[in-house]
């Protein structure tokens, strides 16, 4: 096991690099000048660009470019923003907020999914049942906006049991009902996939073992079918905190968060590339390690899968 | 007599599906006693396995109904018992071993936990207690090393070496029954025989009632006492091993032992049962075995004949069973 975290972690350096040199090719190859809107009404004095290009060396070829960012990375340096902001310390103020969100999201999801996903799988065809299946065809079918406008508006204004926008320190407490907008779309598939898993291994022979065992109803359900039947949940859970880290732009933008989804908009909009740069890089490093930790605890749920 | 130790009665099970009722079971009686092995034989859907799983309570329900008959376990009917008591009596009491290991033990957990679990829940053993009581076990059943391969998954054992792995699971809170339902029908013939030799050998150790379900005439003649056989969801016949090997007493027990190959017929062809055992859902008039029988007769086809105990002790469900007996 040891060996293979070491190899898995060794093959994350070529998809590293690729990656990121993907990014920032894409990034500083955006048409316009970035400059070009800096000085208000006017464009800029020829002075300032110059010294600008020099300083972010513009004008080198965009492989150097590339490696010159590369190394200050890797000493841990994301490089500053034309204004002279560190773009480390943008991304420290900003992604905390965006990880309890989407720790939110993800208890959530797990939860709420899961609850309905083995509720209805262990009986299937009530009227749980149908009930789960048309609520989370309605959260499939609609988009993320319009079920957190709705719930903005419903709960925040109509209601008023929480407050419309979220305060800039984003305690827990506040991201519930933004969790649950980010969630909602996950939290319909994942109810979904366990209640096809556990109505799959419902009838299962070592599921009639634990049973001829003389074993409690409850023990036999989530002792044996839950620890087979959550395998591919957690799977999916998994890969997902990766996206709801860096798929939040829409629900931050709705509840007023200050987290990473709308710092990476807004430094599209002002073509600062170096902070684009290094949020999808962040964002890409999560993503690998997060699979590799999916990856990881599968082996723990499921013995019979061996690396090598 | 004395009452058995398990005893099943007139006991009628239904499937109940969307293209109708099948008669699974129509009225199935046996009895085993502390000691003993009585072998239930049958082709593929005669109702060994849903007798054996409505004895544990472990009928899939639907589409299975119980419509009748009754089970005693020492006298206690089980059928009306609360489902209370009958979890108690399951593994403590009576204990059940599958046909296929692999798929009846669960993949994600270790061997020794499995066979530890229910020292544990039910015994209230410690985890290090359980384990090692499960050590104990696994060395009964015959597994090299079982110290170390006590932690190995299922996935991990052999055909055989699993099988095992199950019989000391059912072993573990020493029941006076063990239901065996075709438990060597996955394993190669030599390994067959040491699985068959071991659960004689535990049956006769122990002195449980073992009720050993197969289809597999050669397995049953070395290790049980008694043999049932079931056609159409009944018993036909009901007789000690020696006097069914040597004079069977119902039609269709005969076709059975006459499909077996055997070593001094070599070379002459195998005679196999004509036609096909009957749909459940439309089981024909009178005997059940009546269209597939050679010795058919017109009242074969009005009278069900029930199972008449013959004169020496045995039991048959022919019309022409007295004619059979004598030869």
């Amino acid at each position: 096991m040891g060996r293979y975290i070491l190899r898995r972690l060794l093959q994350l350096v070529p998809v590293f690099i690729g990656t990121t040199f993907l990014i920032y090719l894409l990034v500083w190859a955006l048409p316009g000048d970035p400059f070009a809107g800096k000085c208000g009404e006017r464009a800029c004095p020829d002075a300032y660009i110059t010294r600008m290009r020099e300083e972010f060396h513009l004008d080198e070829n965009v492989v150097v470019q590339y490696l010159r960012y590369l190394g200050n990375l890797l000493q841990g340096d994301f490089g500053q923003t034309f204004s002279g902001t560190s773009v480390g310390e943008l991304i420290a103020a900003a992604y905390p907020v965006t990880l309890r969100l989407a720790i939110v999201a993800l208890l959530i999801e797990a939860l709420i999914g899961v609850l309905a996903g083995v509720l209805t799988g262990l009986r299937s065809g009530g009227f749980l049942d149908n009930l789960v299946l048309v609520s989370t065809l309605f959260l499939i079918s609609i988009p993320v906006f319009v079920t957190g406008y709705v719930l903005q508006t419903v709960l925040g204004l109509r209601l008023g049991l929480i407050s419309p926008t979220v305060s800039a320190d984003a305690g827990f407490g506040e991201l519930i009902v933004p969790g649950f907008v980010l969630a909602s779309l996950s939290m319909a598939y994942v109810a979904r996939l366990t209640r096809t898993s556990i109505a799959e291994n419902r009838r299962s022979d070592y599921v009639r073992t634990a049973v001829a065992k003389g074993l409690e109803p409850r023990r036999v359900v989530g002792v044996h079918l839950l620890r087979n039947s959550l395998i591919p949940v957690v799977t999916f859970l998994g890969v997902d905190l990766g996206s709801l880290m860096s798929g939040a732009i829409v629900t931050e933008g709705i509840f007023n968060i200050r987290g990473i989804g709308g710092l990476v908009f807004r430094s599209i909009a002002l073509r600062e590339g170096a902070t684009v740069t290094g949020v999808v890089v962040l964002l890409v490093i999560v993503y690998l390690l997060m699979n590799l930790l999916v990856d990881v605890v599968y082996a723990v749920l499921d013995p019979r899968i061996r690396y090598v | 007599m004395a009452t058995p130790l398990l005893e099943v009665e007139g006991l009628r099970v239904e499937f109940r599906t969307r293209d109708g009722v099948a008669h699974v079971l129509n009225g199935v009686d046996y009895h085993v006693d502390a000691g003993e092995t009585l072998a239930v034989l049958g082709e593929s859907g005669s109702g060994k396995s849903v007798t054996a799983n409505t004895v544990m309570g472990i009928l899939e329900s639907p589409p299975g109904v119980v419509t009748g008959g009754s089970v005693r376990y020492r006298g206690e009917e089980l059928l009306t018992a609360a489902p209370a008591r009958r979890r108690e009596l399951r593994g403590e009491h009576i204990a059940m071993i599958f046909q296929d290991a692999l798929s009846a033990l669960n993949p994600v957990f270790t061997v020794g936990f499995q066979i530890g679990e229910q020292l544990r829940t039910r015994r209230g053993m410690s985890r290090r207690d359980a384990e090692k009581r499960a050590v104990e076990l696994l060395d009964l059943v015959g597994i090299p090393g079982a110290k170390q391969r006590v932690r190995d998954h299922p996935h991990q054992f052999s055909g055989g070496m699993r099988q095992r792995v199950m019989i000391a699971m059912s072993l573990a809170l020493d029941p006076d029954v063990l239901i065996a339902d075709e438990p060597t029908t996955a394993l190669d013939v030599t390994v067959q025989a040491q699985i068959m030799d071991l659960l004689a050998d535990i049956q006769a150790e122990r002195h449980m009632g073992l009720i050993l379900i197969t289809h597999d005439l050669g397995v049953v003649a070395e290790v049980a006492d008694r043999i049932a056989v079931m056609y159409a969801g009944r018993i036909v016949e009901h007789a000690d091993v020696h006097s069914l090997y040597a004079n069977p007493c119902h039609p269709y027990t005969r076709a059975l032992l006459e499909s077996i190959p055997r070593v001094d017929t070599k070379g002459t062809s195998l005679s196999a049962i004509s036609g096909l055992p009957p749909s459940l859902t439309r089981i024909p008039p009178g005997c059940p075995f009546h269209p597939r029988c050679p010795m058919a007769a017109e009242r074969c086809t009005e009278e069900l004949p029930p199972l008449a105990v013959l004169p020496s002790g045995r039991s048959s469900a022919c019309l022409f069973a007295e004619e059979l007996v004598a030869g």
